[in-house]
């Protein structure tokens, strides 16, 4: 471990860690907004949701390598070309997860809620959404933590956060070792740091839900 | 508000497949009374009470409420002047039990403030405690939960409360604790209500009326409990009342007529020669009372009247107030075999036995049914 040059190189690793940051958290924030509307119309209407599921699955399937290729020839050599992608992966994720917390409402408590005088969308905003919180939360917590770990594949086209420390640093320098363990170290970490800043998030969102193990 | 009355009007409710729930349905739900619907599963008693709040619409006829078909009003706006009580609760997780409660009057626009200090009112209302408003639904038991949704049903003061089999989900001696509270509010508040239950004994114990459907969502009966019990309509009424009908008559029939004998009531000052007369009367048994007239217990008449010796009186009856269901309960339980009858102080006012109880119960019965005949 050559720590003399881990501190020479301290501004290019902020430099890259910000950019690592923003490549895995943007395609979150694109993915929930588009995940809320689409889980929610597939909610309501459930025939929708079979060929949502098929088409979102089959983007997954897709390796990401493979789609970075593929934007290349359309995006060009753009952080466009990592975020979307990401943004893919998140949605497909995250739809799965919007639509399962808004079947973990209880009939009891919707039925209650219509029978109260709720519409539609009071019903959606103001009981449905906020008990689906804990299952969209979990959506995003996988999300985000696997786009953190996806973000280095972009190094590839010169847009990889933390990850060009395994390329540009490391690999293209002899397989410079100091270089890949620290990109290794601070994703992990990045990663682990996301992880609890968005359970801290849920739990602020959800001081109702009973607090059991492993959460 | 006003307690309003509701009407159906040959309702019919056909589901697309061609299944009927509730066929030509003419019932009406009087102002301010407990209209009791009851019935096996799939008799149509769930989707009548559900018509009334819109939230199923009938295929045929219309249902009123005083007097204005409840079509003519937006589903939503009608829903908030109706409380609806269901079987889970319903309670919203994500609020606390204070917001829960406030929910309906929030909807009709009152202040959080406002909402939230009434909301405390109807818990202490329906027997919880204030500090219950901070916590989660998640953190009260069954019984708990019950109550909220009774008092977020009742916060927006609505005229006609909707109860669908609200104390089924809880174990029987929550559920007794229940209906006597909610028999006593209704007291209170008097309003229209429409309470399901597939359970008779319910229906019989918190109903003013009883409409009695049958599978395919025919009403059978509407009447009285007490006219239910003494009169069931067919075959099905009878089963469906079930095999001890004519001991849950005693229920309505009153104990002011039971005649008392006084003469085996004695205090500690008794003469010895009055006990050895009774038992040569054949009484093994005299009433002990103290000298405030409180019955202490029943003593042997072969021995000394002393009250540690007394065997307790289990169960009085209150000639005033109580049936000859309580009367007959304290005789088989006293160990004498004879009823002990108290004035509303508790002070004893005699004693009566099986059997001049049991001529009570001949007497009533041939009175009501004079009654009916002249009704």
């Amino acid at each position: 471990m050559n720590w003399e040059w881990v501190t020479g190189h301290l501004p290019l690793i902020g430099q890259l860690l910000g950019e690592h940051v923003f490549l895995s958290v943007l395609p979150v924030v694109i993915g929930l907004a588009v995940s809320l509307p689409l889980g929610i119309v597939c909610s309501r209407y459930p025939a929708l949701y079979g060929p949502v599921l098929l088409l979102t699955s089959v983007l997954y399937a897709v390796p990401s390598l493979a789609l970075f290729v593929f934007l290349l020839g359309v995006t060009g050599l753009h952080t466009t070309t990592v975020v979307i992608p990401l943004a893919l992966y998140t949605l497909s994720v995250l739809v799965r997860n919007v639509v399962d917390g808004m079947r973990s409402v209880p009939d009891a408590v919707r039925d209650a809620a219509v029978g109260m005088g709720f519409g539609p969308l009071r019903r959606l905003v103001q009981v449905e959404l906020p008990i689906a919180v804990p299952l969209i939360m979990a959506g995003t917590r996988v999300a985000t933590v696997s786009n953190i770990s996806m973000v280095s594949i972009g190094a590839l086209l010169g847009f990889g956060g933390l990850g060009q420390l395994f390329t540009t640093y490391g690999i293209q320098l002899n397989f410079f070792l100091t270089a890949i363990l620290t990109g290794v170290v601070l994703t992990v970490a990045l990663a682990v740091a996301a992880d609890t800043i968005i359970v801290g998030i849920q739990r602020l969102l959800t001081p109702w839900a009973p607090r059991g193990a492993g959460r | 508000m006003w307690p309003a009355m509701i009407t159906f009007e040959h309702v019919t409710k056909r589901y697309p497949d061609g299944t009927v729930a509730v066929e030509d349905l003419d019932l009406v739900c009087p102002t301010g009374q407990i209209t009791v619907f009851v019935g096996p599963s799939g008799c149509g008693k769930t989707t009548s009470l559900r018509m009334i709040n819109r939230l199923l619409e009938p295929t045929e006829g219309r249902i009123l409420v005083d007097g204005n078909d409840v079509r003519e009003r937006d589903a939503s706006v009608l829903r908030r002047d109706m409380g609806y009580v269901i079987q889970q609760a319903g309670l919203f997780p994500h609020r606390t039990v204070l917001d829960n409660v406030a929910t309906v009057p929030m909807l009709l626009g009152v202040s959080r403030k406002e909402a939230r200090r009434s909301a405390a009112e109807q818990l202490e209302r329906v027997g919880l405690v204030p500090e219950l408003g901070k916590r989660y639904p998640y953190q009260l038991s069954g019984g708990q939960q019950q109550r909220v949704g009774v008092a977020r049903a009742l916060a927006a003061d609505p005229p006609i409360m909707l109860m669908d089999e609200p104390f089924s989900a809880v174990d029987p001696v929550v559920r007794g604790d229940l209906q006597r509270e909610f028999l006593r509010l209704q007291d209170d508040i008097g309003k229209t209500i429409v309470f399901v239950t597939h359970d008779v004994d319910e229906a019989v114990k918190l109903g003013d009326q009883i409409a009695v459907f049958a599978t395919g969502g025919h009403l059978v009966q509407v009447d009285t409990p007490e006219r239910l019990l003494a009169a069931p309509a067919n075959e099905f009424v009878a089963d469906f009342l079930g095999g001890d009908r004519g001991i849950r008559r005693l229920t309505f029939l009153a104990s002011d007529r039971v005649g008392l004998d006084e003469s085996d009531v004695v205090d500690s000052t008794v003469a010895p020669g009055l006990l050895e007369a009774l038992g040569d009367a054949g009484r093994d048994w005299a009433l002990l009372v103290g000298a405030d007239r409180h019955a202490v217990g029943w003593v042997p008449t072969s021995g000394v009247p002393a009250a540690a010796a007394a065997r307790p009186v289990e169960r009085t009856f209150n000639p005033a107030a109580d049936s000859l269901r309580v009367a007959l309960d304290s005789a088989l339980l006293s160990p004498a075999g004879r009823a002990v009858a108290v004035d509303d102080d508790g002070r004893v006012l005699g004693t009566a036995a099986h059997a001049d109880i049991l001529r009570a119960v001949t007497d009533e019965v041939a009175r009501s049914q004079r009654v009916e005949a002249a009704s």
